[in-house]
Parts: C-alpha cells; sequence; structure tokens
C-alpha cells in the first residue's frame, strides 16, 4: 500500500491533529477533577481550529496550491477544492458556535466536561468531512455514523437533565431507524450494481431498474433525516427543545449543511441517469417540508421548537438547490448555507446567552426585550431579517440566487411556492421582532451582559449578516469553485 | 496633456457635502460656510485651469477633441454586452458648462454667507450647496447617458432639499414636493427615452462617432459598430430622443411642465439664483446640445417640434412675466421665457445645406453662448432681488419703490443686469440674444419675428420690475419702520464681479464664444447681422421707452388704466392662465379619482386579501395537523416508514 496516499487527505488529516491535541491537552490540563482548575477551555480549541481552518483554505482553495480533483485509495476517498470550501464553511460555523459555548461551557456543573464537548463536536464535523469526500458508499457510511454517533451524547451532554435525555433517546432511534432503511437501501445499490464505488455506479444505474429506484428512495429518506426534511422530521422539534442550545445550533446548521451538499454530490455523481426521478421526489419534498414547517412554527411559543421548524423550512430552500443538478444550483445551495449559517447561529447564541442568564426561553419572554437588552435586540433583528429574506441583508440575496437557480434549472412553480411560503415566513419571523420592539412587559428579561467570547460570536455572525449579501465576491468566491465535484 | 486632476472637480465637493453633512453639527456657522466656500473656490480654480489647458491645446483637424481622462465599467450586464460607465468626458460644451457651474456656485457661496447670516441649519446649507455642485458637474461631464441620469436625478434630489429648506414652513414643503414630483414625472419619459436607446444601439455612451480619446489608459466604451447602431434605429431614434426630450422639458421648465418653478422661489434665494436660475434648470437645454448630433441627423423633424414648443413657452412665460407682482416670480418667469429661447436656438437648427460657413448649426451655438451669459446676468438678478428682499422682508413690489437712494450698487448691478436680458449693447445678453435672433430668422421668418416680439416683452417687464423696485411709489410707511440700506460686502461684491462678466465678456475674449464652441467643433466666426441687431435693439429700446413711460412715474396712471381696460387679460396673467388650476383639476378629478381610487382598492381588498388568506390558512392548518407532532417517538417512525414508501411507489408508478 502506498502510504504517500494520506498526503491527499490533509483536510481530515488536520482535523485529526486537532482532536489528538486537544485530547491530549484535556488529560494532561485536568489533573485534579474536583477542584476543576486547569481545565482545558476556550481559547485553544478556537485556536487550534482557526488554525485549521487556515491551513485547510491555504492548501485547498489556493491556486498555486490546490489541484483541481484528487483521488486517493482506488476512489476511496475524493477531494475537489469545492469540498474544502464546504468544509471550510462549516468550520466558520463549527467556530461561532465554539464562541457561543464558553459562557455555558463555564457554569458549575458543565466544567468538568469542556474538554468532551469540544472532542465530540470536532468528532462529528470529522464524520461530515468523511462523509463529503466519500468515493464509496460504505466510505459514506462510516462518515455518516461518525456524525451522528457522537452527536448523540452531544444531545444527551446534560444527561442529568431528563429533557436532554429523552432528545438523545429519540434523536437515536430515530438515527437508528434512517440508518437501517439507507443501509438497506445501499445493500441494493450492490445487489443491483455490484459495485459500490461512486464513479463505477452511475454506468450500471438504469431508470427501469425498480429495485434502483426503491434504494434512491430509501437513500433519500435517510439524508432527508440528517437534513429533517418532511416526512423525517418529525424528531427534530422535541430533540432540538431538549438538547442544550448550543448543541441544538450546531444540529441545526452544520449537520444540516453537510448533509445536503453531500446529498447533491452523490445524486448527481451516483444517480445521475435518475434525474427525473430524483427532480420529482425532491419537488413533493421541498414544497411539503416548507409548507408543513411554516404551519408548525407559527404556532410554537418556545423559542427553540419555534428555531427547529424554522431550520427544517430553511432545509427546504437549501434543497432547492439540488433540483436539477446544475453548477448554479450548487453556488446557490453554499451560499445559501453560509448565509443561514451565520444568521441561525446568530439568532441561537442570542438564545443561548439569554438562557444562560435569565433561563427563560419562551417568545413570549421576550416581551419588552428592546428596552432591556438594545444591542442584543438589534442584532437578533438583523440576523431574523437576513432568515426571512429581507433586503439588504444577506438573507435576501440568497433566497434570490437559489430561486434564481431553481428557475433557470426549469421549475417556476416550485419557485412560486417557494416564493409565496417566504411570505409566511416573515409573519412569524416578524412576531418576534414585535415581541421585541412592540409589545410590553411587567416582567421583560433583565439587562445582562454577554461574555466577550458571545460578543465575539455574535460580531461575526452581524458582519456576515450585512456584508455577505452587498459583497459580491462572497457570492463569485463560491461560484468560481462551484461544480469541480 | 494630463487631466486626471479633474477627478477632484468631482471629489472635492462631495468630501465638503459628507464632511459637513456629518460633522456639521459640531461646527460654528462660520468654520463650515469657509469650509465649503473655499472647497468650491479650488474646485472653480481647477474648472478654470481645465478650460484654459483644454481651449489652449491644439486643435487636430481644426476641432478641439473629445478627451475622456477617467472611465471605468461600473455595472456590465454580462448577456446583453451592455454596461454602465462612470467617468469623465470633456469638450467644448462640459468645459464651458464647468465655468458657468463652478463660477456661479462660488459667487453663490460667498453671497449665502451674507444672505443666510445667523440662519438655523447653515450647516445643512452648505453641505446641500456642496452636494448640488458635485451634481451638476456630474452631470456635465459625464461620458454616457445613464451617467448623465444618475447625476440627473441627483440635482433634483438637492432642488427638492433646497426649496424645502425652510421646512417648517407650508408653502416651502408643498414647493419642494412639487418640484420634485413634476420632475421626476417627466423624467420618466427621460428613463424610458434611454432605455429604447440603450436598447436599440447597445451603448448609453456620449461618443457616438468613436472619435473620443481615452487618456490615462480610460477604457473606451463603445464598440466599433456603435455609430452602425444608431444609423439602423431608425424612426425608434427620435422616439427616443423626444422621450428624453421630455425629461429636459421637465427639469427646463418647458411648457407644460414648467409649473413646478415659480414656486420653487419658495427656497433661499441664493438657491433660486443658482439652482433655478443658472445652472439646474438649463440642463434640460444641456441635455439637447449633449445628444445634438443625433438629433441633427437622424431626427431633424422633431428638433423642431422642440423649437416650437421652447417659442410658445417664451412667450407664454413672457406674458405671465407682465403681470406678476412678486419680483421673484417675475424673475422665475424671465428665467422659463429664456431658456425657452435657448431651447428655440437649438430647435431652428437645420441639417442639410452649406457646410462651408456652419450657418445650419448656427443655432446650437447660439443657444450656448445664451446659457453663458444668461447664468450670469439671471444670477445677478436674482442676486440683487435677494439683496433687496433681504432688506425690505417681503417679495411684493407695493413694499419697495424708491430704493436707488438706499442700495446704489444693487441699483446699478441690476441695471446693467436688465440692460444684459434686454439686448442692449455692449452687454453680453446682446450678442448671444442676436446670434438666437439670426438663426430663427434663418429658420423662418415666422419664427424670426415671433422671437423678436418677445424679445421685446423681455424688455418690457425687466423695466417693469426694475421701475417697480428702484423707482417709483416709495412705500414711505414701510420703509420708515424698515430702514432699507445696501448690503454687506460679502453680497455685494458677488454681483459686482457677476456684472464685469456681463459687461465685458461679449467683446473681451480673444475671438469670440464660436471660435470655442460650435456644433461641429470647428472655429465658428460670429458676424453680427447688423439688419436683425438693429431691429432687436431698436424694439427693445422702444420697449424699455413704453416701460419707463408707464412705470417710471410716481404715480402710474397709465398702468392703472391698462389694467381697467383688459381687466381679464391681467387677471389670467396674474393667475398664470390659471394652468396649476388645470393640473389639479386633472390630477384630482381625474387621475385621483379614476385611477388611483380603483388600483388602491384592488390593492387593499385582493393583493392585501391574497396575504391575509394566507395567514389565516395557515394558522387553520396548523390547528388541524399538530396531532402529528405527538411526542411518541414510535409514531414518528410510523410516518418515516409510510414517507418512504410514500416515495418508492411515487417513483414505481
Amino acid at each position: 500500500m502506498d502510504y504517500s496516499q494520506f498526503l491527499h487527505m490533509t483536510d481530515e488529516l488536520s482535523l485529526i491533529a486537532v482532536i489528538v491535541i486537544l485530547f491530549i491537552a484535556d488529560l494532561i490540563l485536568c489533573p485534579d477533577r474536583k477542584s476543576g482548575k486547569g481545565v482545558l477551555n476556550t481559547p485553544l480549541p478556537i485556536i487550534l481550529l482557526l488554525a485549521q481552518t487556515v491551513f485547510m483554505v491555504t492548501l485547498g482553495v489556493c491556486p498555486s496550491y490546490c489541484t483541481p480533483t484528487v483521488e486517493a485509495f482506488g476512489g476511496m476517498y475524493q477531494h475537489t477544492p469545492m469540498m474544502t470550501v464546504v468544509k471550510a464553511v462549516l468550520n466558520i460555523g463549527t467556530l461561532i458556535v465554539f464562541f457561543m459555548a464558553n459562557g455555558w461551557l463555564r457554569r458549575e456543573e458543565n466544567q468538568i466536561k469542556q474538554g468532551e464537548f469540544y472532542l465530540l463536536t470536532l468528532s462529528t464535523l470529522l464524520g461530515m468531512y468523511f462523509m463529503i469526500s466519500a468515493g464509496h458508499f460504505i466510505m459514506f457510511f462510516i462518515g455518516l455514523e461518525l456524525a451522528s454517533v457522537p452527536m448523540t451524547a452531544l444531545v444527551a451532554f446534560t444527561k442529568k437533565n431528563k429533557e436532554s435525555a429523552e432528545a438523545a433517546a429519540k434523536y437515536i432511534l430515530t438515527a437508528l431507524f434512517s440508518s437501517a432503511l439507507l443501509l438497506y437501501g445501499i445493500s441494493l445499490l450492490y445487489g443491483t450494481c455490484g459495485t459500490l464505488y461512486f464513479d463505477d455506479m452511475a454506468a450500471r444505474i438504469s431508470t427501469s431498474n425498480y429495485v434502483q429506484l426503491a434504494a434512491l428512495a430509501l437513500f433519500i429518506s435517510g439524508l432527508g433525516f440528517k437534513i429533517s426534511l418532511v416526512p423525517f422530521h418529525l424528531w427534530t422539534a422535541d430533540t432540538y427543545q431538549g438538547a442544550p442550545t448550543t448543541v441544538t445550533s450546531y444540529l441545526s446548521v452544520i449537520s444540516k449543511g453537510a448533509a445536503a451538499f453531500v446529498l447533491f454530490v452523490t445524486l448527481v455523481k451516483v444517480f445521475a441517469p435518475l434525474i427525473k426521478d430524483w427532480d420529482l421526489l425532491l419537488f413533493w419534498i421541498i414544497i411539503l417540508t416548507i409548507t408543513v414547517a411554516n404551519i408548525f412554527a407559527v404556532r410554537q411559543n418556545n423559542i427553540k421548537r419555534f428555531m427547529a421548524f424554522s431550520a427544517i423550512s430553511q432545509a427546504g430552500y437549501l434543497v432547492l438547490g439540488v433540483m436539477g443538478g446544475t453548477a448554479q444550483g450548487m453556488t446557490a445551495m453554499v451560499y445559501y448555507l453560509f448565509v443561514y449559517l451565520v444568521a441561525n447561529l446568530g439568532v441561537f447564541a442570542i438564545i443561548n446567552v439569554t438562557e444562560q442568564h435569565s433561563g427563560k426561553v419562551l417568545i413570549s419572554d421576550y416581551d419588552g426585550f428592546y428596552q432591556t437588552n438594545p444591542k442584543l435586540s438589534f442584532i437578533m433583528t438583523l440576523c431574523l431579517f437576513s432568515l426571512a429574506g429581507i433586503p439588504p441583508f444577506a438573507g435576501f440575496f440568497s433566497k434570490f440566487f437559489m430561486f434564481l437557480a431553481g428557475f433557470k434549472a426549469g421549475f417556476p412553480v416550485l419557485v412560486f411556492i417557494a416564493l409565496v411560503n417566504t411570505v409566511i415566513s416573515l409573519y412569524y419571523y416578524l412576531l418576534i421582532v414585535k415581541a421585541m420592539y412592540i409589545k410590553q412587559s411587567n416582567q421583560p428579561i433583565a439587562t445582562f451582559r454577554s461574555d466577550c467570547y458571545t460578543q465575539i460570536g455574535l460580531a461575526i455572525c452581524a458582519i456576515g449578516v450585512v456584508f455577505a449579501g452587498i459583497l459580491s465576491q462572497v457570492y463569485d468566491f463560491f461560484d468560481f469553485f462551484s461544480y469541480s465535484l | 496633456m494630463d487631466y486626471s486632476y479633474t477627478v477632484l472637480i468631482l471629489l472635492l465637493p462631495f468630501l465638503s457635502f459628507l464632511f459637513l453633512g456629518l460633522v456639521g453639527k459640531w461646527l460654528s456657522h462660520r468654520t463650515s460656510g469657509l469650509i465649503g466656500t473655499l472647497t468650491l473656490g479650488v474646485v472653480a480654480i481647477l474648472s478654470y485651469y481645465t478650460a484654459f489647458q483644454y481651449f489652449t491645446a491644439d486643435r487636430v483637424d481644426g476641432v478641439f477633441q473629445t478627451l475622456v481622462p477617467i472611465n471605468f465599467t461600473w455595472l456590465p450586464f454580462y448577456n446583453e454586452g451592455l454596461h454602465f460607465d462612470l467617468g469623465i468626458m470633456l469638450d467644448p460644451i462640459s468645459v464651458m458648462m464647468l465655468i458657468v457651474i463652478s463660477t456661479v456656485s462660488l459667487m453663490v457661496h460667498i453671497y449665502s454667507f451674507g444672505y443666510m447670516h445667523g440662519e438655523k441649519g447653515f450647516q445643512r446649507y452648505y453641505s446641500f450647496l456642496s452636494l448640488f455642485t458635485m451634481s451638476m458637474l456630474g452631470l456635465v461631464v459625464a461620458t454616457n447617458i445613464f451617467q448623465m441620469y444618475m447625476f440627473w436625478e441627483l440635482v433634483g434630489v438637492c432642488s427638492y432639499l433646497l426649496i424645502g429648506f425652510y421646512y417648517t414652513q407650508k408653502p416651502a414643503i408643498a414647493a419642494s414636493k412639487k418640484a420634485f414630483i413634476v420632475t421626476r414625472f417627466a423624467d420618466l419619459g427621460f428613463l424610458i427615452g434611454i432605455l429604447i436607446y440603450g436598447y436599440y444601439t447597445k451603448s448609453f455612451s456620449f461618443d457616438f462617432a468613436n472619435t473620443a480619446v481615452y487618456l490615462n489608459g480610460a477604457q473606451p466604451t463603445v464598440g466599433p459598430d456603435f455609430a452602425k447602431a444608431i444609423a439602423g434605429a431608425g424612426f425608434i431614434l427620435p422616439t427616443a430622443l423626444f422621450l428624453m426630450f421630455i425629461g429636459g422639458a421637465g427639469k427646463s421648465a418647458m411648457f407644460p411642465l414648467h409649473i413646478w418653478l415659480p414656486d420653487a422661489m419658495e427656497g433661499p434665494t441664493p438657491v433660486s439664483a443658482l439652482i433655478h436660475a443658472a445652472t439646474m434648470v438649463v440642463a434640460g437645454v444641456f441635455q439637447v446640445a449633449r445628444m445634438f448630433p443625433l438629433w441633427i441627423q437622424y431626427a431633424p423633424n422633431t428638433l423642431h417640434y422642440v423649437a416650437w414648443i421652447g417659442a410658445f413657452t417664451a412667450f407664454y412665460a413672457a406674458a405671465v412675466a407682465c403681470a406678476q407682482s412678486d419680483i421673484k416670480r417675475v424673475l422665475a418667469f424671465s428665467t422659463i421665457s429664456q431658456i425657452a429661447f435657448m431651447m428655440v436656438a437649438l430647435g431652428v437648427c437645420l441639417p442639410e445645406g452649406d457646410f462651408t460657413n456652419n450657418h445650419e448649426s448656427l443655432g446650437y451655438m447660439a443657444s450656448m453662448y445664451h446659457l453663458f451669459t444668461h447664468a450670469m446676468f439671471k444670477a445677478t438678478l436674482f442676486m440683487c432681488a435677494g439683496c433687496i428682499i433681504h432688506m425690505v422682508h417681503s417679495n411684493e413690489m407695493q413694499y419697495m419703490g424708491g430704493m436707488h437712494k438706499y442700495m446704489p450698487i444693487t441699483h446699478i448691478t441690476f441695471l446693467i443686469a436688465c440692460l444684459a436680458i434686454s439686448g442692449i449693447p455692449p452687454f453680453s445678453g446682446f450678442f448671444s440674444k442676436d446670434e438666437i435672433l439670426v438663426a430663427a430668422f434663418q429658420y423662418s421668418a415666422t419664427m424670426g419675428w415671433i422671437m423678436t416680439g418677445i424679445a421685446a416683452m423681455t424688455a418690457f417687464y425687466m423695466f417693469r420690475v426694475y421701475y417697480g423696485i428702484f423707482w417709483g411709489t416709495e412705500n414711505v410707511e414701510y420703509h420708515r419702520e424698515h430702514q432699507p440700506h445696501e448690503c454687506p460686502a460679502t453680497m455685494t461684491v458677488p454681483l459686482i464681479i457677476l456684472t464685469l462678466i456681463t459687461c465685458t465678456i461679449g467683446w473681451i475674449l480673444p475671438g469670440t464664444f464660436g471660435s470655442y464652441v460650435s456644433a461641429t467643433g470647428e472655429a465658428y466666426h460670429i458676424s453680427l447681422d447688423w439688419s436683425v441687431a438693429g431691429t432687436s435693439v431698436g424694439i427693445a429700446l422702444i420697449s424699455i421707452g413704453l416701460a419707463t413711460w408707464i412705470y417710471s412715474g410716481a404715480r402710474q396712471p397709465i398702468a392703472e388704466k391698462l389694467k381697467a381696460t383688459f381687466p381679464h387679460l391681467h387677471k389670467w396673467a396674474y393667475h398664470r392662465f390659471y394652468i396649476d388650476e388645470v393640473y389639479q383639476f386633472v390630477t384630482h378629478r381625474i387621475i385621483f379619482a379614476h385611477i388611483s381610487r380603483p388600483i388602491a382598492w384592488f390593492d387593499r381588498n385582493v393583493i392585501d386579501g391574497f396575504f391575509d388568506f394566507l395567514a389565516w390558512g395557515t394558522n387553520a392548518t396548523s390547528q388541524g395537523i399538530r396531532a402529528l407532532q405527538s411526542g411518541r417517538v414510535q409514531q414518528y417512525a410510523f410516518v418515516f416508514l409510510l414517507g418512504v414508501i410514500a416515495l418508492i411507489l411515487m417513483l414505481i408508478f
């Protein structure tokens, strides 16, 4: 075996290095478990992950280093610059999550577990890396499981909390169920194709083979669980509500984004001959997802549950980029992911910091929030406006490009339905803005100061929300790498 | 030959605007005024230097070259091949306009020191003046029609802001809104014209013949087949040009879009001098002159419509001006009338014929010449009016009279400007108006005599105002309360400078105006046509005599008698022939009642109803299906499985 092939996997290897360093540091820095003194804490993981991101982007994206397409281990592992871009976007999201997690991790009951949080989170991230770069279904499945199992541990992070445990149970049960179906689909594919290498499969898939059609449906539903598309979404609200808020934010953005990108890549690479079929499936799934999620979102009073349905609805828009499998669709999807990521994490950071300081998680608790915390209200408003797609915030542009891509791919009806749903989503996003600014409350959430890590995270989000749309370079950057699958 | 410094001409006033607008609140009046004025001083020096450098450069083939020192693509449309550019283009008319704008603007900046002394919002005033100057300069140096349109709208906004400067006074607010809405409405025509033009010719550039020289590596914007595309546009081109002219007519207050200009006098008087007399209102004329090569070659007949619209406007405005009692209104109508003269001069140009002595496009030169001289003497007139209003605290002539005793400098400068506008030699107005009349006579004798008649009316109403202010019956009681005296030097010095220009510009330039600016770019030698010049001077003198006879005395029996003999005519002229009332009727009774209300109903009930229905439907459905989200994980798995089966079935069937 040629060990030099490992050198192609710089993205994964560097992340593994980060994990190992943190693991060792956690062991060394944690001499006294009782006092919690010297525990691995925030600056180190952030610095390491940042360094890893810079390293990865320099090596993978900069034209002088990057090679267009790399294969290793006979095609088990594939890598293109666009994949590095997506991984970098996920890294940015993880960084923001780390920033906002600090205050929560420093609480007494969590202090001792700080190292675990970072290790588990980075492990799921590693799983997503493998998923993205997979060139073989086994590789893909290992990545998927690596992304799900530590995630369950994260959801159950505050295991003494009953809700957290319940959320984890629901998550792992549904994940098992979906993994089983997905594996079933993969086995059907293996039976009909005789191979699981992506490159070889496209030639052996035909529209007339019903077994392969069933496999396609099983595959889409398996990933549909990760992206939380309707009707595979039912776990979402319960898990989001029960999980610690930082984990919820990670779940709602990072794992969703990775899965959506993988869906795109795999459909185009493996199921290319069945394009008509998966367009049909996704057409209905997207309509259902956006509409049903919107309908449920209107009724929620728990803000984390509300954000769960908002995230389901946003996932529907995200998958809109897959329709037709065009290069424009891919650019629109990654751009949408990036913009959604900053806006959604911004909202979650504020929910998180509010929960830490007041313990309140109901939308009605936010009445009069502007009176007591004007700055946080303002950033929250920016992020919500971006999520709703109001110009000039980035969300408008990402929706615009997404609809444009959908329209160009030949789905005007779908785009129209998505547009109508945007109006509905505007309604419920503005409900929160209304609560913060207009409604009066006898007991508003008291004024508090957020810690400096959260402030940095919020600043990144606010900058992203305001400038990612206005600066056309951001879109052009994604567009430049698009479709170098 | 390097003109890259010209970018400062635009940049400096803009910076001054930003600075005064952002930090002006913390500056004293004096400092902010000084910043604005000094910036403008630098801009004026740069403009003069540009003009000197440009006009002393060698001609190529007897023509001043069109230079483009700066140009870059701002917004490309990848699919259509069209792009919006921003840049600076120097050719004789844009360089001439640089001089006009920077001179008048500088004078107004200095003058405003005295006039606006102690006003609330002094800093705001100067920052808006800077913004206006920047926009107007950007308009004239535009390299393409889109850039022109951008700055065109910007000057419109500045005009709106400055008319409404006293925003606590109802008439000022109404006037600013009226000005903005009327000109904006007209600009719709301009925009449609631009779009049609761009669609058919695939470029917005002013470089119609691909002859411009791009300096400093500026990117040329025009493909080689641009000229062919223009020639091939057929009847579309006259349509597009006329639509653009509608925008120009709005800005330049041509009948029937003139209604905003008299009301715009609610703004501070220096603003009227700068924007509503000398610079912005001639933007329409400048636009026609800018597109002139296309007009004359592809749409000469449409161009003559412009002439007749101009002639009617000139006559209408002159007639109204004879009956107004508010001195600023008289000047406003006189401005409309004079701008119409410029339009007529452009409109009477003829395309074919004897090109050796350039007489066909004499009108073009005459129009630009009149634009130049008019800017100077009309600014003088407005500033004099400003001095008087500053002292008397009223615009009405009944509070004036006999002012020559108190304000000698204002009196003399006003008199000279009146003589200039009446066309008496050796003042500048004589030279430019004479050229216009010659051009009109060349087009047709009818047009020539009409314009001569209107020139006579001009002399008459100007001297009516002159006598009304400075001689006539003095309102002694009123003057005892408000003792009038001469204005401070900040106000009189600009008057004197502008008057000196008016006195000398006609004969002091080496060569004549025509050797700098002409339709083809070749030097055009003005030779006075003494039969036309003699007639017009004679008629002007007669009108002045008539005005003297009627209005110079302490009592005015003849004027009273005339008023009594033609009561209706006077009343109609005083009410501007009820054009405003016609507009009121058309907009309120017809457009609002029969078009806007039904559309509003549709919006409120059908469009809003649709969205209300969405909200209601969402809520109702959400009630209905809430049971689905039960919290039981077995049920979740069941739904999951059902979903998978549904998907498989969907694929197979």
